[in-house]
């Protein structure tokens, strides 16, 4: 039985946190509040080790078919 | 020297488009052409975003109903060689967008490290990870009344291809409860514990102890080696991803399966995206047709947005609906109106459904924006002066 890294799974994309300047700079562009962000769970199993609490923000960069590369966001929320 | 020129565009156009041009401008390009290119591709690149206000969620369910239509209605067809049935066309995307949690052909596709995806020892693999219960491993159950117990002859072939010995398999027959096991040569004798040796219990025992799980992955119902694109690979029926990526010799990053929720418990909400996008793009390929991509990642985002997965259902995303008139116009529509009334909820008719239920104008493309006027102070004052 050996331990495997789900981070390194090819259906899952990279996670990253943002840090406090970025997440204002972010919620700025799109004038939003962080409530209208889409959600992501803080036991999910892609970030459960980045040790993530409800309010902070989840950089996603998405590889797509029609875009290349592109950047998502997720608002961590306490299961 | 293009390369700096290319970084400035980055904010402005999708990386895709930019490794496109990439590609296909000629190094000898002068700075001023590319500029001029790049330019172009912007102006384009706006004109072809959808505009603010269009109904894309509408769009999306037209644009993957009408090829639905068309799909066949036929649960099953068999794929290659061996009898393993597969779902497909209309019952398959009605699966994967409901968020059936238990499907009716749970597959995974197995990929494994060297030297099995060469196909080397790959069937003795194959073997290793299908789940084996009594059943599968035993060559006779035979109810002896005299002693009251149950005689289960093993097969030693069986035993042999998957690296068994008896004493194994009485310690697996063992976790069972209230049950005494001996072993004399291969045949395993299974008595029920207690005093009372009504002989009914016996025959229910018998019937007990087939489903006894020895070996392998539990789940996994059967096992196909089959070649793909030059690597050999599993195919199986059944599925267990959380185990499947923890043997030795799997090669974990490219294993994938089927079944949506365990993908999302086991890989993330991300994941699950992304195998919503691939499954439904699986089905409408082989059912010849065509979906433009972006309609099904619609759905697929909105599927995920709460950070669970949620099907298009009434207890998935229909119930996260703010306006009661809407959820009430989809399914249950009494039972959305009772429970409104009793916790007297607003419905702010925000929202499209609500609108039309009403008569008034709504608030999608045209319908969206307001009228927005610049009070002129100095002007107003200058009147009333």
């Amino acid at each position: 039985m050996k331990k495997f890294d789900i981070t390194k799974h090819s259906l899952v994309p990279k996670h990253a946190k943002l840090s406090d300047k970025e997440k204002k700079q972010l919620l700025e562009k799109y004038n939003i509040t962080l409530n209208e962000l889409p959600k992501i769970l803080a036991n999910d199993p892609a970030i459960k080790d980045l040790g993530l609490k409800n309010g902070d923000v989840v950089k996603i960069e998405r590889i797509s078919k029609t875009a290349g590369e592109y950047e998502y966001y997720r608002g961590v929320v306490n299961a | 020297m293009h390369n700096e020129i290319f970084k400035e565009y980055e904010s402005k156009l999708p990386m895709g488009i930019i490794n496109d041009l990439k590609q296909r401008v000629p190094s000898n390009f002068s700075q001023a052409k590319l500029k001029k290119v790049l330019e172009l591709a912007c102006e384009e690149y706006e004109l072809m975003k959808v505009d603010a206000g269009e109904a894309v969620g509408l769009l999306s369910a037209e644009s993957i109903g009408e090829p639905g239509t068309q799909m066949t209605l036929n649960t099953f067809h068999f794929a290659g060689v061996a009898e393993m049935n597969v779902t497909t066309g209309l019952p398959r995307i009605i699966e994967i967008l409901d968020c059936t949690k238990s499907l009716a052909t749970p597959m995974m596709e197995i990929h494994l490290e060297s030297p099995y995806n060469k196909g080397k020892e790959i069937k003795e693999f194959a073997e290793s990870i299908k789940e084996n219960r009594l059943k599968h491993i035993a060559s006779e159950f035979t109810v002896n009344v005299a002693k009251a117990a149950v005689d289960v002859t093993l097969s030693q072939e069986k035993l042999t291809a998957l690296k068994l010995t008896v004493p194994s398999v009485v310690k697996a027959i063992e976790s069972m409860r209230g049950i005494v096991v001996k072993a004399d040569g291969n045949i395993v004798t299974i008595k029920p514990k207690g005093k009372e040796e009504a002989i009914n219990e016996v025959f229910k025992l018998k019937d007990k102890v087939k489903e006894i799980y020895i070996s392998g992955v539990k789940g996994i119902t059967q096992v196909l080696p089959i070649k793909k694109e030059e690597e050999f690979i599993i195919v199986t029926a059944g599925s267990n991803m959380k185990e499947v990526l923890q043997i030795e010799g799997v090669d974990a990053e490219k294993t994938i399966t089927n079944d949506i929720i365990e993908i999302a418990q086991v890989l993330g909400v991300e994941a699950a995206r992304q195998s919503v996008i691939n499954e439904v793009k699986k089905v409408i390929d082989a059912q010849g047709l065509n979906v433009d991509l972006r309609h099904i990642m619609l759905v697929a985002d909105t599927m995920t947005v709460t950070g669970n997965i949620k099907g298009l259902t009434r207890y998935g995303i229909v119930s996260e609906k703010a306006s009661v008139l809407a959820r009430a116009s989809f399914e249950t529509p009494l039972k959305h109106i009772i429970e409104a009334s009793i916790s007297g909820e607003t419905d702010y008719l925000n929202s499209v459904v609500e609108n039309v239920m009403l008569n008034q104008p709504v608030p999608v493309g045209t319908g969206l924006p307001g009228l927005v006027t610049k009070n002129n102070k100095k002007e107003e004052k200058a009147k009333y002066l």
